[in-house]
C-alpha cells in the first residue's frame, strides 16, 4: 500500500522535471542553425496541414478541369496556382490535404512501433537471460528481411488500409527500436539509482520505465525524428508501388503514382509530390542532427 | 576464428530456415487457398480437391514443408501462376538484370562515398566537411522515387538527353542504366558517406595519429599511412549491409523506369498473389540479405587485428 502511495508524486514530480527539461533542450536549439532549419520545415508542413481546410483554394477531391498548366485560371474564377492532375483537381490543394494525411499516419505509426519496441527493449535488456535471447532473436529475423520485402509481404497479405499500414510499420520497425533502447539498459540498469530502487522494492515495470526510461530519452529522440523520417519515405513508397492508402483522398506517394505514366508530358504532377515529401522527410532529418550536435556540446 | 566463422554460418542457415517456415505458414497454411489462387477463383470445389491430391497438399503440414523445402535448396521453385512457366525460368534471368544494375551502382558508390567520407572526416569541421555533410543529408533524404521524378524531369524531359523507361526492349542499352544507377547512388551515398566520415574523424582524434603529425610526418602520409587503415574497417561493415537497402530501392527503381530486374518480379508477384514466385522471390531476397550481413561480420572481425588476435 505504502509503495502505491509514493508512486504518484514521484512520478509526477519526474514528469514535471522532464517537461522543464525539455523545454530547456528545446531552447538549446536556437544555437543550431541546422536544427532551426528542420524546425522550420517541419513547422511549416504541421502548419499547412493544420490550416489545409482553411486556406486550400479548392476542395481536394473536386474534379474541376483536367491537365491545367501552373498559374491556369479555373473556370469559374481562382488560379491552380500549382496546375490540376488528370482527374482535374487542383494539386496545390490536393498537396495540402497531403499534408494532413501523413502527418497523422507517420507519427502514428511510429509512436506505435516506439511502443512496442520500447517495451520489448526494456524487457530484454533489464531482464537477460531468455527473455532477451528469445526477444532478440525474433528482431534478428524479422531485421535480416529487406525492408521494403516486409512491408510488400504484409501489405499483399493483409489488405492496403490506414491501420494496415501501421500495422506493418510497427512489425518493420519495433525490432531496431528494442536494438536501441535493450543496448541503453544494458548500461543504465548498473548505475546505482537503479540498485537503489531495486532496494526500495520497486515493481520491475516501475523501475524501467520511470528510473530507466527517462535516461534513455536522449539517443532515442535523435532516432525517433530519423525514424518518423524513414516512416513518411516508407509511407510514400508505399503509395507510389500502389499499396498504400486507397483512393481518392490525397496521398503524396499514391499522387505520384496515379500520374507516373503521365509524367513525361505533365511533369509537375509528380514533381510537387516529390518536392513536398523531400522537404519534410528534410525537415525531420536536420532536426534529428541538430539535436544531436546540440546534446554533443552539452 | 574457424570456430566464429562455422558459428556464424549456423546462425545464418537457421535465420533461413525459420524465415522459411513463416513464409511457408504464412502462404500455405491451408491448402484450400493455394488451390483457389492456383486455378482461380472460378474454379469448382471437385476440380480444386483434384489438384490439391495430385500435388500432395493433403499430406500432413510438416511433410508438406520438407518437400517444399526439398524444392527450394534444389532450385524446384514451382510454376509461376501468372507467366505459366517453371519460377526458375524467370528467375535467374530478372536477377541476372538486377546485379548488373546492383554491380554498376556499387562501382561508383563505393569509391564515391569513401573519397567523400574520407575528405570529410580528416579535417573536422572545417568548409569541407560542412559542406559534404549537409549535401549527404539533403541526398539522403530524398526517397528514390522522389529522386527518380527530379533527374527523369532533368535528364528526360528537360535535356532529352536519357531515355525515361530502361525496359531494354531492344536488347541491352548501357544508356538506359544511367537513370536507375544514379537514382540508387544518390539516395545511399550519403549514408555510406556519414558512415565513414564518422569513422575517420574518430580515428583522427586518437593519440597515434597526434603523435604522428607532432613527429613531422607530411599530413598526406598520416592520412594514408596511418589513419585510412583503421577508418576503413567500420565503413566496410556499412556498405556489406548496404546491400539489404540496395534490395528495397531496387524494387522501387525497376518499377518506376520498367526495368526487367528481380526487383519488380517481386513486386508484381505479390500484386498478383502469384504464391510460388512469392516464396521463390522471397526466399532469394532474405538469402542475399542474410549472406550480406553474415559476410560483413566475418569480414569485419578479419579486418580487425584486435578482435582476430585476441
Amino acid at each position: 500500500m505504502s509503495a502505491r502511495d509514493t508512486v504518484s508524486p514521484i512520478a509526477s514530480s519526474v514528469a514535471a522535471r522532464a517537461f522543464i527539461k525539455a523545454l530547456r533542450s528545446l531552447a538549446l536549439l536556437r544555437e543550431s542553425k541546422i536544427a532551426i532549419a528542420g524546425i522550420a520545415l517541419v513547422g511549416f508542413w504541421v502548419i499547412v496541414a493544420l490550416l489545409a481546410p482553411l486556406v486550400a483554394p479548392f476542395p481536394p477531391n473536386a474534379q474541376i478541369q483536367p491537365f491545367a498548366a501552373p498559374l491556369a485560371a479555373a473556370p469559374d474564377g481562382g488560379i491552380f496556382l500549382l496546375g490540376t492532375d488528370q482527374l482535374g483537381r487542383d494539386i496545390l490543394s490536393r498537396v495540402m490535404w497531403g499534408a494532413r494525411t501523413v502527418l497523422f499516419f507517420a507519427p502514428l505509426a511510429t509512436l506505435s512501433a516506439y511502443t512496442v519496441g520500447i517495451v520489448m527493449g526494456l524487457a530484454a535488456g533489464y531482464f537477460g537471460g531468455w527473455v532477451d535471447d528469445v526477444l532478440s532473436r525474433v528482431s534478428d529475423i524479422i531485421l535480416s528481411f529487406p525492408v521494403l520485402v516486409l512491408y510488400i509481404l504484409i501489405i499483399a497479405t493483409i489488405g492496403a488500409s490506414g491501420i494496415n499500414i501501421i500495422i506493418a510499420v510497427t512489425f518493420a520497425s519495433a525490432p531496431g527500436v528494442m536494438r536501441i533502447v535493450r543496448g541503453l539498459v544494458l548500461d543504465l540498469r548498473t548505475r546505482n539509482y537503479v540498485a537503489a530502487a531495486q532496494t526500495r522494492g520497486e515493481n520491475p515495470w516501475y523501475i524501467m520505465l520511470i528510473e530507466i526510461l527517462p535516461n534513455a530519452r536522449g539517443p532515442l529522440i535523435v532516432d525517433g525524428c530519423l525514424r518518423i523520417g524513414y516512416v513518411i519515405i516508407t509511407i510514400g513508397v508505399l503509395g507510389f508501388l500502389g499499396l498504400g492508402l486507397p483512393p481518392p483522398d490525397p496521398d503524396w506517394g499514391g499522387m505520384i503514382n496515379e500520374a507516373r505514366a503521365l509524367a513525361l508530358a505533365f511533369p509537375h504532377m509528380t514533381i510537387i509530390p516529390c518536392i513536398a515529401i523531400s522537404t519534410l522527410v528534410l525537415g525531420f532529418n536536420l532536426l534529428a542532427d541538430g539535436i544531436r550536435e546540440v546534446s554533443l556540446h552539452d | 576464428m574457424l570456430l566464429f566463422i562455422s558459428k556464424r554460418f549456423g546462425l545464418m542457415v537457421l535465420t533461413m530456415l525459420i524465415v522459411s517456415l513463416l513464409l511457408f505458414v504464412l502462404l500455405e497454411l491451408q491448402p484450400g487457398n493455394v488451390a483457389t489462387k492456383v486455378l482461380g477463383p472460378y474454379s469448382s470445389e471437385e476440380q480444386r480437391t483434384l489438384w490439391l491430391e495430385a500435388n500432395g497438399y493433403l499430406k500432413p503440414l510438416w511433410t508438406r514443408y520438407l518437400s517444399w523445402l526439398g524444392g527450394m535448396v534444389t532450385g524446384d521453385f514451382g510454376e509461376s501462376i501468372r507467366f505459366k512457366t517453371p519460377v526458375a525460368d524467370i528467375l535467374w534471368p530478372r536477377l541476372w538484370n538486377s546485379a548488373i544494375l546492383a554491380f554498376w551502382t556499387f562501382a561508383i558508390l563505393v569509391p564515391l562515398s569513401l573519397t567523400l567520407g574520407v575528405l570529410a572526416g580528416m579535417r573536422e569541421g572545417s568548409a569541407l566537411d560542412r559542406a559534404i555533410s549537409i549535401t549527404s543529408i539533403i541526398t539522403t533524404s530524398v526517397p528514390e522515387f522522389a529522386s527518380a521524378v527530379f533527374l527523369s524531369a532533368i535528364f528526360v524531359f528537360s535535356l532529352g538527353l536519357l531515355p525515361g523507361t530502361s525496359g531494354m526492349t531492344d536488347g541491352f542499352d548501357p544508356l538506359q542504366l544511367f537513370l536507375p544507377v544514379m537514382v540508387l547512388i544518390l539516395y545511399d551515398v550519403g549514408y555510406v558517406t556519414r558512415m565513414t566520415r564518422a569513422s575517420m574523424a574518430e580515428v583522427m582524434t586518437t593519440p597515434y595519429i597526434r603523435t604522428a603529425v607532432l613527429k613531422g610526418l607530411p599530413f598526406r602520409r598520416v592520412v594514408f599511412r596511418h589513419a585510412l587503415r583503421n577508418a576503413l574497417i567500420a565503413p566496410f561493415t556499412v556498405i556489406m549491409l548496404q546491400v539489404n537497402w540496395l534490395l528495397s530501392g531496387v524494387i522501387v527503381v525497376e518499377f518506376f523506369f520498367a526495368y526487367k530486374g528481380f526487383g519488380g518480379l517481386l513486386l508484381e508477384a505479390s500484386l498478383n498473389q502469384d504464391i510460388f514466385l512469392i516464396e521463390a522471390c522471397t526466399m532469394v531476397a532474405v538469402f542475399v540479405a542474410v549472406s550480406t550481413q553474415t559476410l560483413a561480420d566475418i569480414g569485419y572481425t578479419y579486418l580487425n587485428p584486435r578482435i582476430r588476435l585476441s
